[in-house]
C-alpha cells in the first residue's frame, strides 16, 4: 500500500514536470519574449528592452532559465511579474486564497445537496421528486453560467435588492469582506456542480438498486432504510468520489467566466488580466498551479477511492 | 389442502401492464404446494417464469410484475397480503433464499461475516456478543475452510464456490423452515457444484426443511429433489415424482428437454428440441406447446388442455400422455460425429511448444525492481490438430481452455512456441500481422452472441462484413450468398433485415455461427458456444455444428467445461488443468479407464439426469489461483498423489493405444 502511495506521487511529480517543460516550451516556441510583448514590440525602446531582458534574465540560455524557472517553483519563488513590480508569489497567494473560499462554500452548499437530491431522485426514480428535480437540473446544466449568472444579478440584485451584483473587494482583503459579496457567485456555482454531480449520484443509486445485492439485501428481510444506508449508498455513493474530485479542481483552477461576471478577484480573472496584460511570467506561473492542482486532486480522489472499495483496497493490501 | 402443506400457492398469474395497456402474463394460473421437508424441483427454459414463482412464493415481485390473481400462503400466512414489515420478519427467517449468482449477490462493501451477522440480528434472538461464535459455526456448518478469517474477507476475495456457500450459511443463520433456491449452482465447475448439492441434500435432511428448487439443470435436480414440477411458458405442464419425470417423462416437452441433454452414457448427439417457446405477449389458443409437439393435432391448436392427474399419479398438461412413446428418443439423423481416421487429410494446426503467461511485469517493475514472474498461465502445450477433426478441450475455470483459444485467434501472443498451421509454416502470432489467408482460414464463434454480434448491426451487415473482406463480393452475389449462409443454419431469408436484438439466444448463436463460416474457415474455434443457452437449443447448435462439418470438412476446435457436451461432439479431447495438458486421446479412451486422476475427477461430479445414478465426490473442490511452479500441475488436489515426485518432477508422458496420452507419475498398469 505505501509503496503503491509513493509510485503514485512519483508519478504526479513526472506528470508536473513534464507539464512545466511543455509550458516553458510554450511560451518560448511564441514569436518575440516577455518583454517585447509586454513593452508592445514596434514601439519599444531599445533601451527599456534591454533592461526589461536584463531584469528577467531573458538573455541568457533558455536550459538555464528553466532549470532556474523549475527549482524557483519547488521552493515556491515563481519569479517577478513583467514589469517587476510584484513577485508573483505573492500576487497568485492572494488570488489563490480567494478562489480557495469561492470553491469552499460552493462546495460546503453543492456536495452535500447534490449527494441528497441524487439519492432521492434514484430512490423516487419515475415519480414526482425524481421528475421536479431532474427537470430542474437540467436547466441548470444547459443553461451556460454567464446566463444564470446575469439572471440572478437582475432578480436578487436589481429587482429585490438583497444581494450585491458585483464583488468590490480587492484581492488582499481578510475573509470577512467577501461578506454578503461572495454569496452570488457560490449560488450560480453551486447550481451548476450541483446538477452534474447529482445526476451522476442518481444514475448511480438507480443502478445499484437494481442491483442482484440489493434484492438479495431485501429477500434477507432487511427492512427498507437499513437496505439503502448500509447496502447500497455506500456502494452508490464511490464512483461520486471521482466526480466531485474533478470539480473541486475546476472550482480551483479558477472559474474564468463566473470570476468576470462577478468582478471576483480569483485565480481565473488574474489568469484573464495576464494574458490581456501580455505578463507572459504570470501566465506561465497560473498553468503551472493550475496542472499541480489537478494532479493533486486527481491524485488524492484516486486514494481515497482506493481506500473506499474494498476490491481495490485488498487488491494493494494483500499484494 | 393437506395439513401438511407447507408452501402453498394456488392458481397464481403474475404479469405486467405492457406499454400498450394490455397485461402480459408470465406466469398462468399456477398451483404449486411444498410440504414439510419436502423439496421440489421447478425446470423449464429461460423465460418459463420458474424464477418469477420461487420469488413469488416470498411475496416478491421485480421491478413492473405484480400478482394478477391468486393465492400465496406460507405455513398459513397469505404472503400476498402482509405488511412489508411481517414480510421482512418472514424474509430471511422462516423462509429464505438462496440466489443464483451469489458473487452478485453479496454485498462488495461489506464483510463476510457482517453480512451473516445482519441476519442473525434480524432472525435468531441471540445476543450481540455471540454473533461472531454463531457466525463461525455457521461457516463451518457449509464446510468453509478457516472460517475465523473469512469473517473479515470482502465478498470479491473469495471464489465463486466459497461465496455461494456464504449465501448457504446466510440463509441458514435464519433458521429457515423452507428454502428456495435459484439456479444455486448454475455458473460453477463441475466439481465444486457436486459438492454444494451434496451439503444442500444433507441440510435439509437434517434440519427436516422444505426446498423449491429452481434449475435449468436436470441433473442437480435428480440429486437433491423428491418431486419435479416442469414449466412451459409460465405453466406447470408436468408434476411428478423425480423418478417419474426424469426416467419416463409423460408430457412431451419433458420428453424432449429429457432428450436433448447430452448424457456421458450415449455416444450420439443429443436430440434436438426444435422450435422456440412463445413469448408471454403472444396469445395462445391451444396448447403452448403445439407448435414444437410432433403429437400435436387440431385439438391441440384449438383448445388448451387441463392438468390432469395420470393412474400413475402424475399430472399432466397434455391431450396425449399416453403417445409419448412414440416421440423419437435419439437422434436418428446424426448417430455419428463426421468420422475422422489418422489418414484422413493432413495436419490442420499444430501447437508446439506453447506457453502463454498473461502476467506482464509494469513499466515500473521493469525499471525499478525485478519481481519474480509467477508461472505461465499455459504451458508445454503440444498438440497435432488433423484436418477435419473436432479436438474438445475441457477443464474446470481457469484451465487455460480459452487462454489457448485467444492465441490461436492471434489475441494474444505465446511466451514461447508456435503454432504450425496447415503443416506449412509458422502462423504469425499476433492477429493484426496475419495474413488475409490466414486471417480468413481461422476463424472463432463466441460464448455469448449477446457479446459477439453487434447490436446495432442487423444479420445482413453481420454477414457482409466478412463476405466483403475476404470475397469482395457486392450487391446481388453478397445478398445471394448471405441467404445461402442464413439457410445453412437453418434460418431463412426474412432474417436479414433483422437485429441481434429480435432474434432468440439460440437465433443469435445460429447467425455467429454463419458469420463464422462465412469465411470458409479451414478451422473453427468454438469457446463455450452452447455454454449461454437452453439444453433444447444447444442440441440444435451442437446439430448444426456436426452437420456442418461433416459437409464441409472444417476442423473445429472446441472448448467447454461441460464434459457431456464434449463427449457428444468431439472426435480427440485434451483434459486440462492450470494451463497444463493431464490426459489427450480419443474421446471413447478419455471417457473410460485408463484414467488421469484429474479427468476421473471430473466425471466423478457430473451429474446424470437421473435419480439413480450418485456422482462420486474424490477431490475438493479448492479454486487454485496459479499453477504450482514445479511437479505436477494437479498435486495440490489430487486424490490418488505418489509423494514427493509429484511436487518435483513433471509427470511422463504414459502412452496408450491410438494417440491416448496420461501425464501422470502413476504407472501405466495402475491408472
Amino acid at each position: 500500500m505505501l509503496t503503491m502511495i509513493l509510485r503514485r506521487i512519483f508519478l504526479g511529480l513526472a506528470t508536473i514536470s513534464i507539464v512545466s517543460l511543455i509550458i516553458f516550451a510554450g511560451v518560448e516556441i511564441l514569436p518575440g519574449d516577455a518583454c517585447t510583448q509586454y513593452l508592445e514590440q514596434d514601439q519599444a525602446d531599445v533601451e527599456l528592452l534591454e533592461k526589461c531582458r536584463d531584469d528577467l534574465n531573458l538573455n541568457r540560455p533558455a536550459h538555464e532559465r528553466y532549470t532556474e524557472w523549475a527549482l524557483g517553483a519547488l521552493t515556491g519563488d515563481l519569479g517577478m511579474s513583467v514589469n517587476g513590480e510584484a513577485k508573483i508569489s505573492d500576487l497568485v497567494g492572494a488570488r489563490f486564497a480567494n478562489s480557495l473560499l469561492l470553491a469552499f462554500f460552493a462546495l460546503l452548499v453543492g456536495v452535500p445537496l447534490a449527494m441528497l437530491l441524487g439519492v432521492i431522485t434514484g430512490l423516487w426514480r419515475d415519480r414526482k421528486p425524481d421528475i421536479i428535480f431532474s427537470t430542474i437540473a437540467i436547466f441548470a446544466m444547459t443553461i451556460p453560467e454567464f446566463v444564470s449568472a446575469t439572471l440572478l444579478i437582475l432578480v436578487f440584485s436589481v429587482w429585490l435588492g438583497w444581494l450585491p451584483g458585483i464583488v468590490l473587494t480587492s484581492a488582499g482583503s481578510p475573509i470577512s469582506e467577501f461578506f454578503p459579496e461572495i454569496l452570488l457567485p457560490v449560488i450560480v456555482l453551486s447550481l451548476v456542480m450541483t446538477a452534474h454531480v447529482m445526476r451522476m449520484v442518481r444514475s448511480s443509486v438507480i443502478e445499484v438498486m437494481a442491483s442482484d445485492y440489493v434484492q438479495m439485501a431485501t429477500l434477507k428481510g432487511v427492512p427498507y432504510w437499513q437496505m439503502v444506508f448500509r447496502h447500497a449508498l455506500p456502494n452508490a455513493l464511490l464512483p461520486a468520489i471521482n466526480v466531485v474530485a474533478l470539480t473541486i479542481a475546476w472550482l480551483l483552477g479558477g472559474v474564468v467566466v463566473i470570476e468576470v461576471v462577478f468582478n471576483y478577484p480569483g485565480l481565473g480573472r488574474m489568469m484573464i488580466d495576464a494574458i490581456s496584460d501580455r505578463d507572459l511570467p504570470v501566465v506561465q506561473a497560473i498553468a503551472l498551479i493550475v496542472a499541480s492542482i489537478y494532479v493533486c486532486i486527481n491524485l488524492t480522489a484516486d486514494l481515497m477511492t482506493m481506500i473506499a472499495n474494498p476490491k481495490l483496497r485488498t487488491m494493494y493490501l494483500r499484494k | 389442502m393437506s395439513a401438511a402443506t407447507f408452501i402453498n400457492i394456488q392458481n397464481l398469474s403474475v404479469g405486467y401492464t405492457s406499454q400498450s395497456g394490455e397485461i402480459i402474463r408470465v406466469l398462468r394460473n399456477v398451483s404449486l404446494s411444498i410440504n414439510r421437508g419436502e423439496s421440489i424441483g421447478l425446470v423449464g427454459e429461460s423465460g418459463s417464469g420458474k424464477s418469477t414463482l420461487a420469488l413469488a412464493a416470498l411475496g416478491f415481485f421485480k421491478r413492473g410484475l405484480r400478482a394478477l390473481e391468486g393465492d400465496v400462503e406460507f405455513d398459513g400466512i397469505d404472503m400476498l397480503a402482509l405488511e412489508r414489515d411481517d414480510l421482512q420478519a418472514i424474509r430471511g427467517g422462516r423462509l429464505a433464499l438462496i440466489p443464483q449468482n451469489s458473487g452478485q449477490s453479496l454485498t462488495p462493501t461489506l464483510r463476510i461475516g457482517l453480512q451473516v451477522a445482519e441476519a442473525l440480528r434480524l432472525h435468531s434472538q441471540l445476543n450481540e456478543s455471540d454473533f461472531e461464535a454463531r457466525v463461525v459455526e455457521l461457516l463451518t456448518q457449509v464446510r468453509l475452510p478457516e472460517p475465523a478469517t473469512l469473517l473479515s474477507r470482502f465478498p470479491h476475495e473469495l471464489s465463486g464456490g466459497q461465496q455461494q456457500r456464504v449465501a448457504v450459511a446466510m440463509a441458514l443463520a435464519g433458521e429457515p423452515d423452507a428454502l428456495l433456491l435459484d439456479e444455486p449452482t448454475t455458473g460453477l465447475d463441475v466439481t465444486t457444484q457436486a459438492h454444494i448439492l451434496e451439503l444442500l441434500r444433507d441440510l435439509a435432511s437434517e434440519r427436516n426443511m422444505a426446498m423449491l428448487y429452481v434449475s435449468h439443470d436436470l441433473g442437480a435436480i435428480s440429486r437433491v429433489c423428491d418431486r419435479v414440477a416442469v414449466m412451459y411458458a409460465g405453466e406447470i405442464v408436468l408434476k411428478g415424482s423425480t423418478k417419474q419425470v426424469l426416467l419416463s417423462p409423460r408430457h412431451p416437452y419433458a420428453h424432449g428437454l429429457l432428450s436433448s441433454i447430452p448424457r456421458l452414457t450415449q455416444t450420439s448427439l443429443p436430440l434436438a428440441l426444435d422450435g422456440r417457446p412463445p413469448m408471454p405477449s403472444e396469445t395462445i389458443t391451444g396448447c403452448a406447446f403445439a407448435d414444437r409437439c410432433a403429437l400435436a393435432d387440431e385439438r391441440c391448436r384449438s383448445t388448451p388442455p387441463t392438468l390432469k392427474q395420470l393412474e400413475s399419479g402424475e399430472k399432466v398438461r397434455c391431450f396425449h400422455p399416453d403417445r409419448i412413446d412414440q416421440l423419437p428418443v435419439v437422434n436418428k439423423t446424426v448417430t455419428q460425429k463426421g468420422n475422422v481416421s489418422a489418414d484422413h487429410g493432413g495436419d490442420a494446426l499444430g501447437l508446439n511448444q506453447l506457453a502463454i503467461s498473461y502476467a506482464k511485469p509494469s513499466l515500473w517493475n521493469q525499471l525499478f525492481s525485478n519481481a519474480s514472474m509467477p508461472p505461465a498461465t499455459v504451458d508445454n502445450i503440444n498438440i497435432l490438430i488433423r484436418t477435419g477433426e473436432t479436438l474438445g478441450l475441457v477443464g474446470e475455470s481457469g484451465s487455460g481452455k480459452s487462454t489457448i483459444l485467444k492465441a490461436i485467434a492471434g489475441l494474444i501472443s505465446p511466451k514461447t512456441g508456435h503454432l504450425v498451421l496447415n503443416g506449412e509454416g509458422r502462423l504469425t502470432p499476433k492477429v493484426e500481422n496475419r495474413s488475409a489467408l490466414h486471417l480468413r482460414q481461422i476463424q472463432m464463434i463466441f460464448q455469448n452472441p449477446d457479446d459477439s454480434l453487434n447490436p446495432r448491426h442487423n444479420i445482413a451487415q453481420i454477414l457482409a462484413q466478412p463476405l466483403r473482406l475476404y470475397f469482395s463480393l457486392t450487391g446481388e452475389e453478397l445478398r445471394q450468398r448471405s441467404i445461402e449462409l442464413l439457410e445453412r443454419v437453418r434460418l431463412g431469408s426474412h432474417y436479414l433485415d433483422r437485429r441481434p436484438s429480435q432474434l432468440s439466444g439460440g437465433e443469435k448463436q445460429r447467425v455467429a455461427v454463419a458469420r463464422a463460416f462465412a469465411a470458409e474457415p479451414a478451422i473453427v474455434l468454438c469457446d463455450e458456444v452452447t455454454s449461454a443457452l437452453d439444453v433444447s437449443v444447444q442440441a440444435a447448435v451442437l446439430d448444426l455444428l456436426n452437420e456442418l462439418k461433416a459437409q464441409r470438412g472444417t476442423t473445429y476446435i472446441f472448448v467447454s467445461h461441460d464434459l457431456a457436451v464434449v463427449k457428444a461432439i468431439s472426435n480427440r479431447v485434451a483434459v486440462l488443468y492450470q494451463g497444463r495438458l493431464c490426459e489427450i486421446g480419443p474421446v471413447e479412451a478419455v471417457y473410460s479407464k485408463p484414467f488421469h486422476p484429474y479427468t476421473d475427477v471430473l466425471l466423478g461430479a457430473v451429474l446424470e439426469p437421473d435419480p439413480n445414478f450418485m456422482p462420486k465426490l474424490s477431490a475438493d473442490d479448492v479454486v487454485e489461483l496459479s499453477p504450482p511452479k514445479t511437479g505436477c500441475p494437479f498435486q495440490r488436489r489430487c486424490p490418488r498423489k505418489l509423494g514427493k515426485i509429484c511436487d518435483t518432477d513433471v509427470p511422463p508422458g504414459r502412452i496408450f493405444d491410438n494417440g491416448h496420452q496420461i501425464n501422470c507419475h502413476i504407472p501405466e498398469t495402475d491408472l
